[in-house]
């Protein structure tokens, strides 16, 4: 075999052999004899490759780019002779200072490679930062995938589980061997599978500060931490602290393990990305990697070089300029094709739709391309189609028939219809039915639905507070989101008195019950099935604590409403007629019954009045000759009613499998043992509750 | 930062006594052997590892290396790993194509 020329350097510079790189692909890449190092920058003029030995904070060589190795913005160069496991490396850009002009170029700071697999000097969580932490790494990108492959389930066939990765077992009551990590996540994969999820979406995995925050907790006087991680530093790098193994360098191969473990286990990753900022903040915040290297380029800025900020966290990444398209188009390619994950949430994607200035894209480039790529075509991607600066996006979100959403709608609906609001009904009904008035072109997948999310009351607090209590985060109560839609049942805050209690069990089981028969996609967030409160905080991102940390022990206090939870996301899974493809419009007949009906006191007769509280829903199907037959009714009024069921032909009978004003076990029903109701014309639904029932065939006698 | 490894092929099984230091430095010694025992077909290939200190990410790379170079169906045993060295190969999920054993079992 003729050996290539190019494994030989060609040159010598500070002691090391080097050659003219290749540009691409971008960051570092072992190749043979050494390491193609590539970077690019629109405005520096000049650019050192700095070496450090793993772990140590000072270079040990620093290698100047000749001006024979860069084509067009793209400084590229083969270094020979390193051993990609023991070194480090970052970039000194030299250009021109000047922030009214947009450039804080200063080749007196060691840059980390926006290209960085991986990222070191951040192994520990909540290390104290020293002078040069965010050193970039060469990955070893081998792995055994064995058959591993994307899950590819049908969109309409998730339930989405909302979880941070350290938050899920760092506490001693999960009782892993690897707390708060990749390997520890893996340990739980057989709850997961209890539960009946079957797809998690990680809260940010890639590198992030959680350090960037000044603020201590008033009440303990301990530092908070920016520990949700929405302020990313290396979008490449799977977070180090993040994995039992990082101080080895190997939070890659524990990431990629975790997506196998879980693919094994029928369970969907997706990834929650935030490519709306970076973590340097505004002009006061941190040099790390892109203010550096080319902020004209990577950051919108308005004429006088200030940075727009759309995120609500100082900067905005300039995510449709040509430059960064491609960087994050090459991010998300290389965790589907390195991590095999399933799908990206694209946190406050509506920016994603801005112009360099700010200004809203009819036809954003950036989002047409994720659309439409050749590798993320399997992928779902979920927009949360709103940002910081006003813009609600939500059903009108550029979709290319592609995106799905985060429904705001459908959260604020639910939540206002089961505390009893009036006017309601109508609405509640259209975010039941896949809520077709956004969403009738793209189907009914393309609503994510839920009644909380990270960001926000858990379930119980939502139920439990009126107002948000987040003096523990340092501002004065000022934080967090006002406008909440919660009713805490009588008592603001923790109380014995049973009736509250009682009335707040059986909210919570509402509220789960409607998600979980609505069409869409249901995500709970992790903890809502067991009860979690955070103390009626409603913006806990600060809190590495067990204010956010996931209490096990509430399994065994709630174990009601775990079976409740596991109860009816098994019964979604096993009735087709919950689990659309396409809308279906309320009087297209099909076979039994049309596939959705609407009902009320009397059968076949809703009250769509605004004084109305009450919604009664006949979903239909056919699954494959087999009458698949579900009727929800959901009375938000404070005294009970009786309802006239639609009659069902010989042969078929109404069994009940849920009915949130029973006591437990009487709550639920194990799918497909669902008890015989007596009386078959009617039904009774209790004060604020909601029943479920279904269909099964009379047994013949024989 | 040294390592040694030295094979012994015996009855259908190939045994190996890695000492040291298993990094990108020295996988490819270990690599070597592992082709060599491949072509020996034994059946079972056994890693002493009681003296190995250290394994890379290159090191853990073998396993897989191991794992594919050898014909299907030949057991891959490591025997007497030490518990920080065993807790990384299970961490990140290398354990899955082999057997992890606490010591030599009699015979």
């Amino acid at each position: 075999m003729l050996e290539r020329v190019d494994a030989y350097p060609n040159q010598w510079i500070s002691g090391f052999g080097v050659r003219a790189g290749r540009p691409l692909p971008f960051g570092a890449t072992i190749v043979p004899g050494g390491i193609n190092f590539s970077v690019y920058s629109n405005n520096a003029t000049a650019m050192t490759l700095v070496l450090f030995r793993r772990g140590e904070s000072r270079p040990m060589a620093e290698i100047p780019f000749p001006p024979a190795f860069r084509i067009g913005g793209v400084f590229a160069m083969t270094v020979f002779g390193l051993d990609a496991e023991t070194i480090e490396y970052g970039y000194r850009a030299h250009g021109p200072y000047d922030p009214a002009d947009g450039h804080y170029f200063d080749p007196g700071r060691i840059l980390a490679d926006p290209y960085a697999k991986l990222i070191g000097g951040r192994e520990r969580w909540g290390a104290p930062r020293d002078s040069m932490v965010y050193r970039s790494g060469v990955a070893c990108d081998d792995f055994d995938w064995e058959s591993d492959r994307q899950l590819n389930l049908p969109a309409e066939d998730l339930v989405i589980y909302e979880l941070h990765v350290r938050g899920f077992t760092k506490d001693p009551s999960a009782g892993v061997a690897a707390p708060g990590t990749f390997a520890g996540l893996v340990e739980k994969i057989p709850y997961l599978r209890e539960l009946g999820v079957n797809c998690v979406e990680l809260m940010p995995v890639f590198e992030f500060d959680e350090c960037e925050g000044a603020r201590s907790d008033p009440a303990t006087g301990r530092p908070l931490h920016n520990y949700w991680g929405y302020n990313p530093i290396g979008f490449f790098a799977p977070k180090a602290s993040y994995a039992t193994t990082g101080r080895h360098g190997m939070q890659i191969d524990e990431f990629k393990s975790l997506v196998k473990h879980l693919h094994l286990a029928g369970i969907e990753v997706v990834l929650d990305v935030v490519f709306n900022h970076t973590g340097e903040g505004n002009e006061r915040g941190p040099t790390i990697s892109f203010r550096g290297l080319d902020n004209q380029t990577y950051y919108m800025l308005t004429p006088e070089g200030y940075y727009y900020n759309f995120s609500g966290t100082g900067n905005t990444l300039n995510c449709n300029h040509p430059v960064v398209r491609g960087f994050i188009l090459d991010c998300l390619r290389y965790w589907v094709t390195e991590f095999h994950v399933d799908g990206f949430r694209f946190d406050l994607a509506a920016i994603l739709g801005r112009a360099p200035d700010g200004s809203l894209l009819s036809n954003p480039p950036l989002l047409e391309s994720l659309a439409h790529d050749p590798v993320l075509r399997d992928c779902k991607l979920i927009a949360e189609a709103w940002d910081a600066a006003g813009l609600y996006q939500v059903g009108a979100f550029p979709d290319y028939c592609r995106w799905s959403e985060w429904n705001g709608r459908y959260r604020d609906a639910i939540r206002r219809f089961i505390k009893g609001d009036l006017g309601m009904v109508g609405e509640m009904a259209t975010r039941m039915a896949g809520s077709a008035d956004m969403y009738l072109r793209r189907g009914p997948a393309a609503s994510v639905n839920f009644v909380t999310a990270h960001d926000g009351f858990t379930l119980r607090d939502l139920v439990s507070y009126n107002d948000k209590h987040n003096e523990n985060n340092g501002e004065g109560n000022n934080d967090g989101d006002n406008g909440n839609n919660s009713w805490n049942c009588g008592h603001e805050g923790p109380t014995d008195d049973p009736e509250v209690t009682a009335l707040r069990d059986r909210q919570v089981r509402n509220a789960l019950l409607l998600l979980l028969t609505s069409h869409g996609i249901p995500m709970l967030v992790a903890g809502d099935e067991m009860g979690r409160t955070q103390q009626g905080n409603n913006n806990a991102y600060c809190h590495d604590s067990p204010i956010s940390w996931i209490d096990w022990t509430l399994l065994d206090k709630n174990a009601d409403l775990f079976r409740f939870v596991r109860c009816a996301i098994a019964f979604r899974r096993s009735h087709c007629a919950l689990r659309r493809r396409r809308h279906v419009a309320d009087s297209s007949p099909e076979g039994l019954f049309p596939a959705l009906s609407w009902h009320g006191v009397h059968a076949w007769m809703p009250d769509w009045a605004s004084h109305s509280r009450l919604l009664a829903a006949m979903f239909y199907g056919d699954d494959g000759g087999r009458h698949d037959c579900v009727y929800v009714a959901a009375n938000t009024y404070w005294e009970g009613q009786t309802l006239e069921l639609p009659t069902l032909p010989d042969g078929l009978a109404w069994h009940l499998f849920a009915d949130t004003a029973a006591p437990p076990p009487q709550d639920v029903h194990q799918p497909g043992r669902e008890p015989l109701l007596t009386d078959q014309a009617r039904v009774h639904v209790g004060p604020r509750s909601v029943i479920v029932l279904v269909t099964h065939p009379v047994p013949t006698k024989s | 930062m040294s390592f040694n490894a030295k094979m012994h092929v015996a009855d259908g099984a190939a045994t190996l006594r890695l000492v040291g230091e298993l990094d990108r430095r020295s996988a490819p010694r270990l690599n070597e052997l592992i082709i060599e025992a491949a072509s020996r077909q034994v059946k079972r290939l056994v890693l002493l590892m009681d003296e190995l200190k250290y394994m890379s990410s290159a090191g853990l790379r073998c396993l897989v290396f191991a794992h594919q170079k050898m014909p299907r169906g030949v057991q891959i045993v490591l025997i007497g790993t030490r518990p920080e060295v065993a807790e990384t190969i299970k961490l990140t999920g290398f354990d899955r194509s082999i057997t992890m054993e606490d010591s030599v079992e009699a015979p």
